[in-house]
């Protein structure tokens, strides 16, 4: 067999295995690298697709600020965006402490490494349990909402414009109507109608003895304001159109607009979770892998590098995430 | 990157993550200001189809994704050909995924509004 192989003429130029790779990198960063890249082309997917649903419904999207206004401890205090913002810099600050431990692995300082790795896992978690948080809000809603029969949503301000909550003004009926309680199991297992705290007959009587509370639809006005009804046209909009109570988000029905909203929400950032808490996850065995002193042996900490390339790598999605969910 | 850090002294790669550390803080702060205030001038002037104050979150999204991979994913130090065969790729394809996508979504939305059939009842 030997001498069917011809000499390439190419020996001592390509990579054979020796000390010098190509492209000046080890395989496991350069792997590292491929990954990174197809994980990209995965999450601009979905970002790409989220902008799509949105161009397909760019005058009757929700608007993130009236979504994502909650902080912790300030309870009905109107506040877009300054958790998602704390949130950032968090992940940003994991990701200074991340490059920290790189910086003190190639300095062969192991108690560095230890520290600044911890700080970085911290933080991870801190970040994972902010976005638990998010979830729990989103879910759960907070003013709630009327569904027509063509699938749109309505939600109910006052002659101000502040928005109100179905509760408020809802007038209670002695109709026969059961409302799910948590021991009678999932709350997802069960049928729209007893899910939810008032029924939509509830909300039509309230809606009628109020002439206070006006139906602000979808569409987006001119100065790209959700458009709010007169009283007339709301009273026609709830006789004619009303069907269904919608309170939080699920993936089939949300208070704050289009499913698709709730269901890009759900997909990205948990997907963007689900990299965080894998990378928290790759971050602790590295972090023991130095405790005992596995890189020290090794005289390398280059696994520090390649897990400080995928954290940093989890930090970059989210600064789009940030932008494309929150900002824009 | 071993080799390269040895030319490097200790002191000047710390410094340089925390001065992109401020970078990626300041650049976060303005993008939060501007959200909360929405200067008017901003949102009402259009380029492009899409107002002044989106295209200035996306430029400086970009700005601090080339900080993170450059400064912290330590792009930098690595040969010619590696940067340019991951940040060329994922540029060029995620561009074009992004122009057909959000034409398509465009498309679609001038169906919905000037179509015949009634989707919004």
């Amino acid at each position: 067999m030997e001498a069917t192989v011809a000499k390439t003429g190419t020996e001592g130029k390509t990579w054979g295995g020796g000390p010098v790779s190509p492209l000046k990198a080890s395989y496991g960063k350069m792997m590292m690298w491929f990954f990174i890249v197809s994980d990209a082309l995965t999450f601009s997917a979905f970002l790409a697709s989220y902008g799509f649903s949105r161009y397909k419904f760019i005058d009757s999207w929700p608007i993130a600020d009236e979504v994502f206004n909650h902080f912790p401890f300030l309870h009905g205090v109107d506040a877009p965006m300054y958790y998602v913002a704390l949130m950032t810099f968090i992940l940003i600050f994991s990701s200074v402490t991340m490059v920290l431990a790189v910086d003190a692995g190639h300095h062969m300082k192991k108690n560095k490494v230890i520290l600044y790795m911890f700080l970085t896992i911290i933080g991870g978690a801190i970040f994972v349990g902010s976005q638990a948080w998010e979830w729990k809000n989103f879910i759960t809603g907070t003013y709630g909402a009327v569904e027509t029969k063509g699938g749109q949503i309505l939600q109910f301000v006052d002659t101000e414009g502040k928005r109100v909550s179905l509760e408020e003004f809802a007038q209670p009926l002695t109709e026969d109507r059961v409302v799910h309680e948590r021991k009678n199991g999932l709350w997802f297992a069960e049928d729209e109608v007893s899910a939810t705290t008032v029924s939509i007959n509830e909300v039509k009587k309230g809606f009628a003895a109020n002439d206070n509370v006006l139906v602000r639809i979808q569409m987006l006005n001119e100065e790209g304001e959700k458009t709010i009804l007169s009283r007339e046209e709301s009273l026609k909009m709830m006789s004619e159109n009303a069907v269904g109570v919608v309170q939080g988000a699920n993936l089939t029905h949300n208070e704050y607009g289009p499913p698709l909203f709730a269901d890009f929400f759900f997909f990205i950032t948990g997907f963007h979770g689900f990299h965080v808490f894998t990378g928290v996850i790759i971050n602790i065995i590295i972090f023991f892998n130095v405790i005992i002193g596995t890189y020290e042996r090794r005289k390398s900490y280059e696994m520090v590098e390649k897990v400080g390339l995928y954290w940093h790598f989890v930090d970059l999605v989210w600064v789009f995430v940030f932008t494309f969910f929150y900002l824009v | 990157m071993a080799h390269e850090a040895t030319h490097h002294n200790e002191g000047s790669a710390t410094k340089r993550i925390w001065i992109v550390f401020g970078i990626l803080s300041l650049v976060t702060i303005v993008e939060v200001v501007l959200g909360i205030i929405k200067p008017d001038f901003l949102v009402d002037t259009k380029f492009i189809r899409m107002s002044l104050l989106n295209w200035i979150f996306i430029i400086l999204t970009i700005y601090k994704a080339y900080y993170i991979t450059w400064a912290f994913m330590h792009m930098e130090h690595e040969t010619k050909g590696l940067r340019r065969s991951v940040v060329w790729t994922a540029i060029f394809l995620i561009a074009y995924l992004v122009f057909i996508l959000l034409t398509e979504g465009d498309y679609i939305y001038e169906v919905y509004k000037n179509g015949h059939v009634s989707w919004n009842f």
